[in-house]
């Protein structure tokens, strides 16, 4: 049977990529969907600066930055930190647990098409009338009041990738629960599959708000429905709940694996288990579940009354306390090691001052009161992004050079990445410092322009220079990957040598099947535990044997096409066109045709025998 | 690593310098409180700052000793540390102990603020004022005086002023960054709050604060902004005083000024009032009543307050305030009838 | 690979719905679907709450004299049944009897039917008699909205429900469609145990002002 006997050729690279249910090569697709969207959201951020690096700029039109300011955080947070984030959870989880792949490799496929037309959905909005404007909290009031179908694309595009995320929660559940390898008990689990899981649970029950919202404005918008429409009895408050309900969780949705990518890397690079392991792991549940109890903090100036805010600011500050706990444990790990100043460790130890910078930021806002004057200035921006930037980005791009040789078996150029990292550092520092005080003297954010005479002129110019640095640090980062894939170095199993999870037991990049037999593990950091027993690799904890595996489809492709064709149809609906209607029932004939073929076709995988992994022995299989 | 830490001194003393050049505008910067409500947040800004200092000075002597004293030397593997009990209970509970210092007077003062018991006392004497925003102007009413104004808020110093909020339109927030933080103007429901603006910090800031929209209401947010001109009570109440005087409409007194009011009363009489007396609704009142216009501190908000300026801004309102709702509203007006329009506005003063 | 085996009543396990690692995932998945369905739900009805009887003017009905309580207790009571009806075919199900199975499934299908036919008829009434729609007031469409999503879930189980019935009914039960069978009783209780909230929230406490 060679059902999974690679094909060559480009045509035939795509279409396996388009139909691959192989957790590894949808974290590839996730990686450079993910990509591709943040260097779109870094354009669109750039423009940001060049517009505000002096006063009265018309670098680009009113009307445009709002759309620009939109995009930016909508891309940025939806549309590449989430999916890089899952890039990494579907490269690294999996493997970590010592499982084949993840519990519902359809459904993998299926989240990750969904959240790539979302995404596709959302950004063609330039090339009709305009993107969203509303921000990206796209409040009632405003959404409703925006002409043109920006806030529309927004609406219909996070409805769809929103889905694809919530299915991907659901499957990374699943799969730690009930795919761990024998003797990966939960308190052995690495901690980055921890924050994989508590996420994973966060993205369950944080994005059903949010979907309810995006379903509510698109009643009153293209049906008429009344939901935030205050003559007819409408609240758009209701959606300022429901957003944030979705919002602040969503933050923790995007830090917590950023925690647990460093997690990973500071034990690695300090040859030293992690501190506090169980402190570790209880201050990331912790987190999880206040990070549900205060969304309301985003609403202390909309009006809800004293008792609500001060209820919301006490509990606000209670997250300090476990993200604390984290801190210290990681300055602990290193304390007494062995550190080697690796460029994913470079990341690393720059987010420690970065993010506690912006975590005693978070703690400043907490004070209600006092948040009064900082709600919606440029303190905000300058907090949000010392926490984003310094916490997520830091962590994604510290985990694409951890992770670059066990996804694409090649090693990044070190010295490039250092080059990156540093022009990363300073021009992260440079934009966003100086954002803290543009806020206290009194800037508001999300503005297109401001007058001279404030006091605002040297520091915005300041920020905006930050942001060429940060630029270059990209470009050079692309020229790595190009150059690393150019040359195409092939690596061992453990690269950085200093690997302490089953990743590193496994070659760079893994046989689609992960494991040959399955390993036993004897405690945390299964792998550094063998080596330092002296052997090679892991036990065996069953016999080689057949291994079942999935089918490939491309049924997930066309059913998120379907659903992207038919939000085309729902959209033009609105303005009256002819052929709107026929274009939502092709597009949802096509998306519940994939399903009803899905649900009657059998699909029970396919098995390698124990023959062909015996042959597989020293060959390694190419992506 | 040492490239790092020569970073680091380099960047504390660019913040250093940054921060003695200035605490921002005495008109506008949060960190020059002038009045209570932005003394209460100045001090919390304050002991926030404070402990955080603290947490990031004990955060960052870790960090430095193990930056220069745990590098990798060797291949020596380290001893496997699994935590300690001791430690982590002194940074879960020392943490705890900062957040209660900071906690109370939060509540206390978050408590504080919402405090506006007085407007509805029955004949209390406190000064309230209903503030409406709009796309995107300003319009300040004094329900006890019976009068309208727009874009300039005028206010006695030294004393209590509670304010009603809401929106005609969408969502804005109202916000005067040196005398007190801001509250959201919503659509569906009045919000209420209170501003005191101290008499010795307005003086240091021209008798003239700066206001803004802090929510995203529009392409002209960044344009939505307004000025607070602080007044003794006495001066307020005089002002007061001549504001009710103009019970209609005054006559223009020069012969351009004349062909002015002929014109605005033909094409601009119907949204912009010109007496301030109370007797449209509110949602009928499309654009800032122009009673004293010619005592405004700007054109529009934004722009100086001059005729040359003033004929811009009709000229192409478009222009000065994208998306702003007065474009269109009026026919083109020729040069001439710019000039006496002008004439008249500038002359619209109700204290001599 | 397990649907080709024999299978009889003494190799059928006691567990139908979890004797493969696919089926435990499937079960396990369905589960945490459920708990995301609960939030989206859960946000319906703070919505609804909120707008409940927020009306533009006095012309419009409220909550209390709008609704019509027989009519929703017989629904309520046609759901519940058909939420029982759906164990017994879970029992034969567990005892291999595909045949008993699909007819308890048939007469679910049918009550699940009935009852949306009720709730059409309810929603008709309303519109007809007061005026209550969709675009009426804020309250309409949180009642429609709310109601509605419920209704939608409702027939889209029964068509999942159709839909196994038919693939299946030739070749009965095995360990690949047994745990479909579980997962889809399983979504029919949900919508049941929601339907129970909604005539609670909705219309019991409307009823009560």
């Amino acid at each position: 049977m060679s059902t999974y006997a690679q094909k060559k050729g480009f045509g035939a690279t795509i279409w396996d990529f388009l139909t691959t249910v192989d957790h590894k090569k949808i974290a590839i697709l996730y990686l450079i969907a993910g990509g591709f969207f943040f260097v779109i959201g870094g354009l669109e951020a750039v423009f940001i600066r060049i517009q505000l690096a002096v006063p009265n700029n018309d670098f680009v039109s009113a009307g445009l930055f709002n759309e620009i300011i939109t995009m930016h955080g909508t891309t940025m947070i939806f549309l590449a930190a989430m999916p890089l984030v899952f890039a990494f959870m579907n490269a690294v989880m999996p493997l970590q647990i010592g499982a084949r792949d993840v519990a519902f490799p359809f459904l993998n496929a299926l989240g990750f098409w969904l959240f790539f037309f979302g995404g596709v959905f959302l950004n063609l909005s330039w090339f009709f009338d305009g993107a969203p404007d509303a921000g990206w909290t796209s409040y009632a009031s405003l959404a409703m009041a925006s002409k043109g179908h920006g806030v529309d694309f927004y609406v219909l595009g996070l409805q769809i990738s929103g889905l694809g995320t919530l299915i991907g929660g659901i499957n990374f559940l699943v799969t730690i629960i009930n795919m761990r390898a024998p003797g990966m008990t939960y308190m052995r689990m690495p901690l980055f599959t921890w924050t994989t899981f508590v996420t994973s649970a966060l993205i369950l029950f944080a994005f059903p708000p949010l979907t309810v919202g995006l379903v509510l404005m698109m009643f009153d918008r293209m049906f008429g429905s009344n939901f935030f429409v205050t003559t007819m009895g409408g609240n758009t408050v209701i959606w300022e709940h429901l957003f944030w309900i979705f919002g602040h969780p969503e933050v923790y949705i995007l830090i917590l694996p950023a925690f647990g990518i460093f997690s990973e890397i500071m034990p690695m690079f300090s040859r030293k288990r992690l501190f506090g392991y169980s402190s570790m792991v209880f201050a990331t549940v912790l987190i999880g579940f206040l990070g549900f109890m205060v969304w309301a903090h985003h609403m202390f100036t909309t009006g809800l009354g004293p008792v609500a805010n001060a209820i919301f600011a006490v509990a606000t500050m209670a997250i300090a306390v476990p993200t604390g706990i984290k801190i210290f444990n990681w300055l602990l790990t290193m304390w007494g090691g062995s550190v080697k100043f690796t460029t994913p460790m470079h990341y690393a130890i720059a987010f420690i001052p970065s993010f506690v910078a912006g975590g005693v930021t978070g703690v400043m806002l907490a004070v209600a009161a006092a948040d009064y004057q900082y709600h919606d200035t440029y303190f905000v921006v300058a907090h949000f992004h010392y926490v984003i930037v310094g916490g997520v980005v830091f962590a994604l791009l510290a985990g694409t050079h951890l992770y670059w040789p066990k996804m694409f078996g090649t090693m990044l150029n070190e010295t490039l990445g250092k080059i990156t990292f540093w022009l990363f550092f300073i021009g992260f520092h440079m934009t966003f410092f100086i954002q803290h005080f543009l806020g206290l003297w009194g800037m508001p954010r999300r503005v297109f322009t401001y007058l001279p005479g404030q006091g605002f002129e040297t520091s915005n110019l300041i920020s905006s220079l930050g942001a060429v640095f940060m630029s270059l640090a990209v470009l050079v980062l692309l020229y790595n990957i190009i150059m690393t894939s150019v040359k195409n170095v092939r690596v061992g199993n453990d690269p950085w040598g200093d690997g302490r999870t089953l990743e590193w037991s496994l070659p760079s990049p893994p046989p689609f099947y992960n494991f040959k037999q399955l390993p036993l593990v004897r405690g945390l950091d299964a792998y550094w535990l063998e080596k330092m027993e002296g052997k090679k690799g892991m036990t065996p904890a069953e016999p080689l044997g057949d291994i079942h595996m999935p089918n490939s489809s491309f049924l997930p492709f066309m059913m998120s096409f379907g659903l992207f064709v038919a939000a085309f149809g729902a959209l033009f609906n609105m303005d009256d066109k002819a052929w709107s209607i026929p274009v939502i029932v092709l597009g949802l004939l096509i998306t519940f045709g994939s399903m009803f073929i899905r649900s009657v076709k059998d699909d029970h995988g396919f098995h390698i025998h124990k023959e062909e992994l015996m042959d597989d022995e020293d060959k390694g299989v190419k992506a | 690593m040492k490239r790092l830490a020569k970073w680091r001194l380099i960047s504390i003393f660019a913040i250093l310098s940054l921060i003695l050049s200035g605490c921002g505008e005495p008109f506008l910067s949060t960190l020059r409180p002038a009045g209570e409500v932005a003394d209460i947040q100045y001090d919390l800004m304050k002991l926030s700052t404070l402990i955080m200092v603290g947490v990031i000075a004990v955060v960052m002597v870790i960090f430095v000793i193990v930056l220069v004293k745990f590098r990798r030397k060797d291949e020596k593997i380290p001893k496997q540390v699994e935590g300690s009990h001791k430690l982590e209970i002194i940074w879960t509970v020392v943490p705890i102990l900062l957040l209660l210092i900071l906690a109370v007077p939060t509540v206390a003062a978050t408590f504080k603020l919402a405090d506006v018991s007085p407007m509805d006392k029955e004949d209390s004497d406190a000064l309230v004022i209903n503030v409406r925003s709009n796309l995107y102007w300003w319009e300040f009413e004094y329900p006890g005086e019976g009068i309208v104004t727009g874009q300039d808020l005028v206010v006695p110093t030294d004393e209590k002023v509670y304010f009603n909020l809401i929106s005609s339109d969408v969502k804005h927030s109202f916000w005067v960054p040196a005398v007190g933080g801001k509250l959201d103007t919503n659509t569906e429901n009045v919000n209420k709050f209170w501003l005191e603006f101290d008499s010795k910090k307005a003086k240091e800031a021209g008798d003239l604060f700066y206001g803004k929209c802090a929510e995203l209401c529009g392409p002209s947010h960044a344009l939505m902004d307004f000025k607070v001109k602080t007044l003794s009570r006495d001066d307020f109440e005089n002002w007061v005083a001549d504001m009710k005087d103009v019970k209609e409409p005054v006559q223009a007194k020069t012969d351009l000024a004349q062909q002015g009011q002929e014109i605005f009363n033909k094409s601009c009489i119907s949204c912009h009032a010109v007496t301030p007396g109370n007797t449209t609704p509110p949602e009928a009142r499309f654009a800032p009543n122009l009673t004293n216009f010619g005592e405004r501190s700007r054109i529009a908000g934004v722009l100086d307050h001059n005729e040359e300026e003033l004929k811009n801004w009709l000229r192409t309102p478009e222009k000065y305030k994208p998306g702003n709702l007065m474009t269109d509203k009026y026919p083109q007006l020729t040069e001439e009838q710019l000039d006496a329009l002008t004439a008249y506005l500038m002359e619209l003063k109700v204290q001599e | 690979m397990h649907a080709e085996e024999k299978l009889s009543l003494e190799t059928w396990p006691a567990e139908p719905e979890k004797s493969t690692l696919e089926a435990k995932n499937k079960f396990l998945g369905f589960w945490f679907f459920l708990g995301g369905e609960t939030v989206l739900f859960a946000s319906l009805f703070a919505t609804y709450l909120a707008l409940k009887d927020k009306v533009p003017d006095s012309t419009h009905t409220l909550a209390k004299d709008l609704y019509d309580l027989p009519l929703t207790f017989v629904a309520t009571m046609l759901l519940l049944t058909s939420s029982l009806t759906s164990v017994y075919a879970m029992y034969h199900m567990k005892n291999f009897n595909a045949k008993k199975m699909n007819t308890w499934l048939i007469i679910t299908v049918l009550l699940g039917a009935a009852f949306l036919a009720l709730e059409v008829y309810e929603f008709s009434h309303y519109v007809h008699e007061y005026n209550h729609t969709f675009t009426s007031s804020a309250f309409g469409s949180a009642f429609y909205t709310l109601t509605g999503f419920h209704g939608a879930h409702v027939a889209f189980g029964l068509m999942w429900f159709l839909t196994l019935i038919i693939r299946n009914s030739k070749r009965g039960l095995n360990l690949y469609n047994a745990p479909k069978f579980y997962v889809a009783s399983l979504y029919w209780h949900f919508i049941d145990v929601v339907w129970v909230f909604i005539f609670t929230v909705v219309y019991l406490m409307g009823m009560v002002g």
